[in-house]
């Protein structure tokens, strides 16, 4: 989160005061992104030092300044709002590497193992939707700026949780079929010793270095 | 006592080697005012178990009550009695007879129950305007949005005395909003005392239950614990972390 560009965004609605800017960004957040007034006020400053903001007056105090977005300022925030955050290297993650080592550890239990996790996600999933029922109530029309707000960031870590558990059924059922695979393939080769081998073998072989599947 | 008890139920297709367990020794209890979701893949035994617990299907082995009465005893008639007055179904497809309207669709099970005609409109209106669809009751299904037909299913499946909801995939063709408002309902009609057992392959859905239960070829693998309330997710001031 560019605490930089949110406060830009608020001063682009008119000149606002450091403790006022810090309440706006918090409502406008739905509260997800808690900020003290410290990191406001060094921000502001940087943001007047770049020249994207300027204030009353320099002798003031802090709490007493107010601050106002510059044109350069506005241009810089249209052209973050237009930027898409950098996506391009997936992030390393751990539950990932849980399920990939799991794979390797002999004897573990893996649809086991991808259960476990399965259940603590929707059981999180729950507790989110409770908090989206609490915000909405039974309908969703008449939101305030402040509920509309908190209720997208819910629905954004829903929809993350929701991801995860899609990667996990899905890794369960690949998982599965390769055992399934792997099982006929031996039964045919008891059957018929002669059987000529596959090029790819039915063992499942990842290396794992550094975190990195490759 | 439990809107829905299944003990130890199994379902058998076919013999020998083309023999097909669906179920296999599932127990399930759900009380009053409690929304349970069933996960799992294609072929775990989801629908099998939903339309066992709704008398559509007789099981190979086990024993399931629907508001204590032991499903087996009863005769063919007595269930589908069971069924109009207690039972409410909502499937993916809606269901809907397209010749009626919205609040004859409602009303229907009633009126096939005996309920006089004009008390069966008087519930169904009120059942519809309950989901919001009081000004939809004279339309017909294919004069309604995906959303609202389903809306008026729910409403079928909640009107009169019916005391257990079962849904499969009840938002499957609908939009996340939709889905959304679909689970809602269904949530807020257990808050008022009715039992649903929902099946769903989507988390997002099934994070609406009280409890979910995982199903995995025809068994019970898993399930959540009653999940935390939201403080454990909220800081101290009471803002989402």
């Amino acid at each position: 989160m560019s605490v930089r560009h949110a406060l830009l965004a608020l001063l682009s609605e008119g000149p606002k005061y450091g403790l006022q800017l810090r309440e706006e960004f918090e409502a406008g957040t739905g509260e997800v992104w808690p900020l003290n007034v410290g990191q406001v006020y060094t921000t502001l400053q940087r943001l007047e030092r770049d020249g994207l903001a300027e204030s009353d007056g320099a002798d003031a105090e802090g709490p007493q300044r107010r601050f106002r977005i510059t044109a350069a300022g506005q241009r810089e925030l249209a052209g973050w709002l237009r930027t898409p955050p950098d996506m391009t290297s997936p992030p390393r993650d751990e539950l990932v590497m849980k399920i990939l080592v799991a794979m390797r550890v002999p004897g573990t239990d893996v649809p086991g193992v991808i259960q476990a996790h399965r259940r603590y996600l929707v059981q999180l999933m729950q507790q989110w939707t409770r908090i989206k029922e609490s915000l909405v109530g039974e309908s969703d029309l008449g939101l305030d700026p402040s509920t509309l707000a908190s209720t997208l960031a819910v629905d954004a870590e829903l929809f993350r949780l929701d991801s995860v558990i899609r990667w996990l059924d899905s890794a369960d059922g690949r998982i599965r079929r390769a055992a399934q695979a792997q099982q006929e393939i031996a039964e045919q080769e008891t059957a018929d010793p002669e059987a000529v081998q596959p090029e790819t073998g039915p063992v499942i072989k990842l290396r794992i270095r550094s975190g990195v599947t490759r | 006592m439990s809107v829905l008890e299944m003990r130890e139920v199994s379902r058998v297709y076919g013999q020998g080697a083309s023999e097909v367990r669906a179920l296999d020794g599932v127990d399930l209890r759900v009380e009053a005012g409690a929304m349970v979701a069933v996960m799992g893949p294609s072929g775990s035994g989801k629908s099998t178990l939903l339309t066992i617990a709704g008398s559509l299907e007789e099981p190979s082995g086990g024993e399931v009550r629907v508001l204590g009465q032991e499903l087996a005893t009863l005769s063919r008639n007595a269930k589908a009695r069971l069924r109009r007055r207690s039972i409410g179904f909502v499937f993916q497809d809606f269901n809907l007879l397209p010749g009626l309207t919205a609040a004859e669709n409602v009303g229907l099970p009633l009126e096939l129950d005996g309920t006089p005609s004009r008390k069966a409109r008087v519930a169904s209106l009120r059942a519809l305007e309950g989901l919001g669809l009081g000004d939809r009751a004279a339309n017909f299904p294919d004069q309604l949005s995906g959303g609202e037909r389903q809306r008026v299913a729910i409403a079928r499946a909640v009107v009169g005395e019916h005391q257990l909801l079962l849904a499969d995939e009840p938002s499957g063709a609908l939009d996340t909003a939709n889905g959304e408002a679909v689970m809602r309902l269904i949530h807020a009609a257990c808050q008022r005392g009715m039992a649903a057992v929902v099946v769903t392959h989507d988390a997002q859905l099934a994070s609406w239950a009280d409890r979910v239960v995982f199903l995995r070829d025809g068994r019970v693998t898993d399930q959540t614990v009653p999940p935390a309330g939201p403080e454990s997710l909220l800081g101290q001031r009471g803002q989402i972390r």
